[in-house]
């Protein structure tokens, strides 16, 4: 009961939180509602008992990276931008594709959950925290693509560093 | 005789209780303060309002409240009252999760000291601290000042740096003891090396965290937007940084989360680095004695400062404090005092030294430069950072 | 821990991640006139890289859980992208020197990028595909804006960031999806789940649409080839000869490896849709390749026809078909580059003879260099004797065995019409006087090397075609086992 009263409301924000980002004019507000949404989502993975990945969300997401935008918005003079026009005139296709994902969800939800029989996650272990279990399959069952991550990460640090010093 | 109360009643009691010893640290915190800088620089320090000034906090905390509260016409309405509220409810939230003591048996209840152990505890303060920037940073964009705009950009990309030194300076910590819960991380410390060296973090083998636990205190510094990093408030450059255009109430709320914070990160140098409750002897020295001989000796001073330059209401006020201080030292002589009490004597006198190095810092050092504090961040404090990591995990590894 | 044997499976990866950071570490501790040794650096490490590859195959198999592939055709493709890094590298020194720009970084982001796209080859596994994915296109966003001071350089690299970036969403949301709908990332793993009895098909139909989307994006088909003619014209020239290369074999790669091992019947269900992409592919490079003046913006809308081609390949769905688009894809790897290069030499400083005009006379200024091209471009016409024809014959004969007659017909009719472009260079370069002044630097050693390198390997395909399209026929069996 409790869980699902919960659940709506996370929803809500995560939802809510995402339509307001990109409606509202002014960017330190969409940022704003940006981190509502992904607090909201750190909610739906508390809920689930990954707790692990809702402080990881939390501390990455919110705390380090939605910062750095609000830094950079703070910074850069906006003020133009939310003047001009939005929205340009993609609007209706991008109204229809939206409808069109609607009608998609809708035709899911209509069939019901039974219908879909959705893949099994993996077992959840035996008197394991949940940050043990993440770190375990982590480190063996994704050894390699954990690794290979830092390789993703070194290229995206030479490429900032190119684009952005001033002198190479 | 035990009987059992319902977990949302305990729950209540205790976070009350918990309120309201912080608030009043909180409140006095500022006293030690003003005393301690003052005595550093020769001053007096607050001596007007009641004993030693001693109700000076309580003096300053009205003022606040019934000053005029302004909210100038140019800013931004709903961030700029949001901002202080957030910063001090992100600020207060952390200290949830710190354990402050064993589990206890009061009038037949049986609780642990501590609102709620949290199996990813050390992730939530974390995640919460990783929060607080947003009550600074929102607080100064919403002023619409320049000043107050440039004290948010530099606590953003400060707080941001330094949180990456104080997560790895931490992580030494959980490869010795495994586990994410403060709690545990406690317990893990228990016992002594030898017979006398306590298994604290700072001493505990494979490898001693005491390059993880400066990297974590110089870091606390910087999270804490505290001498000599308080740049998002320099009040030379830029008149007071984030809060210039903060008055009344909504200044004392991030007075108060600055001190908050202060808090927290002490006591989690405590729980992470010293050992929380643990006290630095065996029982067998009888270290258990300790807080009877700590409040002998405060009597002694007292008694014996009062016979000097002094003269009526200080004196006598004085006299009465080193009786206060005798009592309470003589209590522990009893056995349930003793058994209730020791662990959280240990923690307070473990956390209040952090608290005290906090001012001391104050009284001694100069504020860094902006570009050095994000050279010594990125360039000195992080590297060590990961160097002890490295370290740690090979040790871990070898011999753990 | 994994064992020696499976991370031997890993080497090239090992070996270009381990000198790209080498050369990283070391870009400090040269001198600046010494820079050069930087490049031979990275050459050593392709060619390292390319023996590695072999090494690795040596002892084929899967490894780390079956994430990692070692067959035939991942090796296939890891010998084809080391060799397309190799050559960059080779192609790229004088053209760095000469505009100045800064080396270790440009050297390692290549290797980077080789190690992602040979990785994309290898890997059996979503997560891994999409990481190997991710590390080729972060590497070529920026290579792309490598001439920094170059405002199109610049517009190149953030349109390429901002619609890689997109595309990469959509193929990351189809992995999701995937795993939603089967429970595991791994190939096999899913092709077994959609044999199954209760497979959640139209989960899955739409998680390989998105990841459809992803990769024809990668690949430039149409209707994702927007981004295309700007990134290429935009790009510092060896960049672009790279980028029309090396990350699209690897995502054509993977587009193989994911459609033809997790689909059941991909002729039923994807047929209409790679037709129709392979078919707007071809008429929309084709066409709009015909009116451009640039010749790198040219050769961007012939790339986009290309693409069309191999789709054409896909479009039969049968082991041959995939054989035909592998051996297509290493031909026109070697003609692309060699293009390119060619263009890149004659760009001058900071590209500023890009125009077909430009070329006016060559042919008589510059006999070598006007030849080599001329081979370049008839190989993407498709004259017999070059790897182009026999390219194009082996597509157009996997579509006509697999009933797809009007596909290759209408094919056919887009090669001819893809003729006329290639040969008005030629035209130009042989038959027009030069209409203004173009200097043009001799010819370095490295970039003649480059050129003779991708000149033979053209010749050798279109001679004796024989021993690759035996490999590629052996090892694209793996579709249908």
């Amino acid at each position: 009961m409790l869980d699902t009263a919960l659940f709506y409301i996370f929803a809500a924000l995560t939802l809510g939180g995402g339509v307001l980002t990109i409606t509202r004019r002014s960017a330190v507000h969409s940022a704003i509602w940006l981190i509502t949404s992904l607090l909201g989502v750190a909610g739906l993975y508390l809920l689930q008992r990954a707790e692990f990945l809702a402080g990881v969300q939390v501390i990455l997401y919110v705390g380090g990276i939605m910062v750095l935008f609000l830094f950079v918005i703070m910074l850069v003079n906006l003020d133009q931008a939310a003047k001009e026009k939005r929205f340009s005139g993609q609007k209706w296709i991008a109204l229809a594709c939206v409808a069109a994902v609607a009608l998609q969800a809708l035709w899911f939800v209509s069939k019901g959950a039974g219908r879909f029989t959705l893949g099994q996650p993996s077992i959840a272990g035996e008197n394991l925290g949940n940050s043990e279990h993440v770190s375990r399959v982590l480190f063996s069952q994704y050894l390699l693509p954990f690794e290979l991550a830092s390789i993703l990460l070194l290229v995206a640090i030479i490429g900032a560093v190119v684009m952005a010093k001033k002198r190479i | 005789m035990t009987f059992a109360l319902s977990f949302y009643t305990l729950a209540v009691v205790k976070a009350l209780v918990l309120l309201g010893i912080l608030l009043i640290t909180l409140v006095y915190i500022q006293w030690v303060e003003r005393k301690l800088i003052a005595h550093i620089q020769g001053r007096w320090g607050p001596n007007r309002v009641g004993p030693h000034g001693l109700l000076q906090p309580i003096a300053d905390s009205l003022k606040l409240l019934t000053k005029e509260d302004l909210t100038p016409p140019h800013v931004h309405k709903l961030i700029f009252v949001m901002a202080p509220f957030l910063a001090v409810s992100l600020a207060l939230i952390s200290i949830a999760v710190i354990p402050f003591g064993g589990e206890v048996e009061v009038f037949g209840v049986r609780t642990t000291l501590q609102l709620t152990d949290l199996n990813i505890g050390l992730l939530f303060i974390f995640a919460v601290t990783s929060l607080g920037v947003y009550g600074i940073a929102l607080g100064g964009w919403a002023s619409n000042n320049k000043y107050s705009l440039f004290g948010a950009l530099r606590s953003s990309a400060q707080m941001l740096s330094y949180e990456l030194s104080l997560s790895l300076g931490v992580v030494g910590v959980l490869l010795l003891s495994g586990s994410l819960s403060l709690r545990r991380i406690v317990d893990s410390q228990a016992g002594y090396y030898f017979g006398f060296l306590p298994r604290w973090n700072v001493f505990h083998g494979p490898l001693p965290q005491l390059v993880g636990f400066l990297v974590y205190l110089t870091a606390a510094f910087a999270e804490t937007n505290r001498v000599p990093f308080d740049l998002p408030e320099a009040e030379t450059e830029l008149v007071a940084g984030f809060h210039t255009e903060y008055s009344s109430m909504k200044f004392a709320l991030f007075f108060m989360a600055e001190y908050a914070n202060m808090i927290t990160v002490a006591c989690l140098a405590t729980v992470l680095f010293f050992g929380g409750w643990h006290a630095p002897l065996p029982e067998s020295w009888g270290i258990q004695y300790a807080p009877l001989v700590v409040g002998a000796l405060v009597a002694g001073l007292l008694l014996y400062h009062s016979q000097g330059a002094f003269a009526g209401k200080q004196r006598r006020s004085m006299q009465v404090f080193g009786v206060v201080a005798a009592l309470i030292g003589a209590a522990f002589l009893l056995q349930p005092v003793r058994v209730l009490f020791s662990p959280l004597f240990w923690f307070a006198a473990k956390s209040g030294f952090f608290l005290f190095l906090y001012i001391w810092v104050r009284g001694t050092l100069p504020r860094f430069r902006y570009d050095q504090l994000m050279g010594f961040g990125w360039k000195v404090l992080f590297p060590v950072g990961v160097a002890n990591v490295l370290v740690t995990a090979l040790m871990v590894a070898l011999f753990g | 821990m994994p064992d020696s044997a499976q991370i031997l499976r890993l080497l090239p990866e090992i070996l270009l991640s381990v000198f790209g950071t080498l050369i990283m570490v070391l870009d400090p501790l040269t001198g600046r006139n010494r820079k050069a040794l930087l490049g031979v650096l990275a050459l050593v490490g392709a060619y390292c890289a390319w023996i590695g590859a072999l090494v690795s195959y040596a002892n084929p198999g899967p490894a780390f859980g079956g994430m990692v592939t070692v067959d035939g055709f991942a090796t296939f493709f890891r010998l084809l992208v080391c060799a397309i890094g190799f050559l960059t590298v080779l192609a790229s020194m004088s053209y760095l020197e000469r505009n100045e720009l800064p080396q270790g970084e440009y050297y390692a982001l290549v290797l980077f990028g080789v190690a992602g796209q040979s990785l994309m080859a290898v890997s059996g596994e979503l997560v891994l595909i999409f990481l190997g994915l991710e590390i080729s296109s972060i590497s070529t966003y920026i290579l792309a804006g490598f001439l920094r001071e170059d405002a199109k350089s610049n517009e190149a690299s953030l349109k390429y960031f901002f619609l890689g970036s997109f595309a990469t969403a959509f193929f990351l949301y189809g992995v999701a999806l995937t795993y939603g709908a089967t429970g595991s990332t791994k190939l096999v793993v899913i092709r077994q789940a959609m044999e199954g009895k209760d497979a959640n098909v139209v989960l899955a139909v739409i998680a390989g649409a998105l990841m459809f989307v992803g990769l024809a994006f990668k690949v430039s088909a149409a209707p994702f080839q927007v981004w295309t003619p700007d990134v290429y014209q935009g790009a510092p020239s060896p960049v672009t000869a790279y980028l029309s290369t090396g990350p699209k074999a690897a995502a054509f790669a993977i587009f193989l490896r994911i459609f033809f091992t997790t689909v059941p019947q991909t002729g039923v269900m994807w047929g209409w849709l790679l037709w129709t992409c392979a078919l707007l592919s071809m008429t929309i490079g084709n066409f709009a390749a015909l009116v451009q003046t640039d010749i790198k913006r040219m050769l961007a809308y012939s790339s986009i026809a290309h693409a069309g081609y191999v789709l054409v390949a896909f479009t039969s769905c049968t082991p041959i078909g995939a054989a035909a688009a592998m051996f297509y894809l290493a031909a026109y790897a070697f003609m692309n580059l060699g293009a390119f290069t060619v263009v890149s030499h004659l760009s001058g400083r900071r590209e500023q003879y890009v125009a077909i005009d430009h070329y006016a006379g060559l042919g008589r200024r510059r006999p070598f260099l006007a030849a080599l091209l001329t081979i370049f471009l008839l190989s993407l016409v498709g004259i017999p004797l070059t790897g182009g024809f026999f390219g194009k014959f082996y597509i157009f004969r996997a579509a006509v065995n697999a009933d797809l007659l009007w596909l290759a017909v209408l094919g056919l009719l887009n090669s001819a019409v893809a003729a006329y472009y290639y040969l008005k260079v030629i035209v130009v370069m042989y038959m027009q006087e030069p209409k203004e002044e173009v200097t043009i630097e001799p010819v370095p050693a490295t970039l003649a090397a480059t050129l003779v390198l991708a000149a033979g390997a053209v010749f050798f395909l279109g001679v004796y075609p024989g021993p690759v399209l035996d490999f590629a026929t052996r090892s694209a069996s793996f579709s249908r086992q």
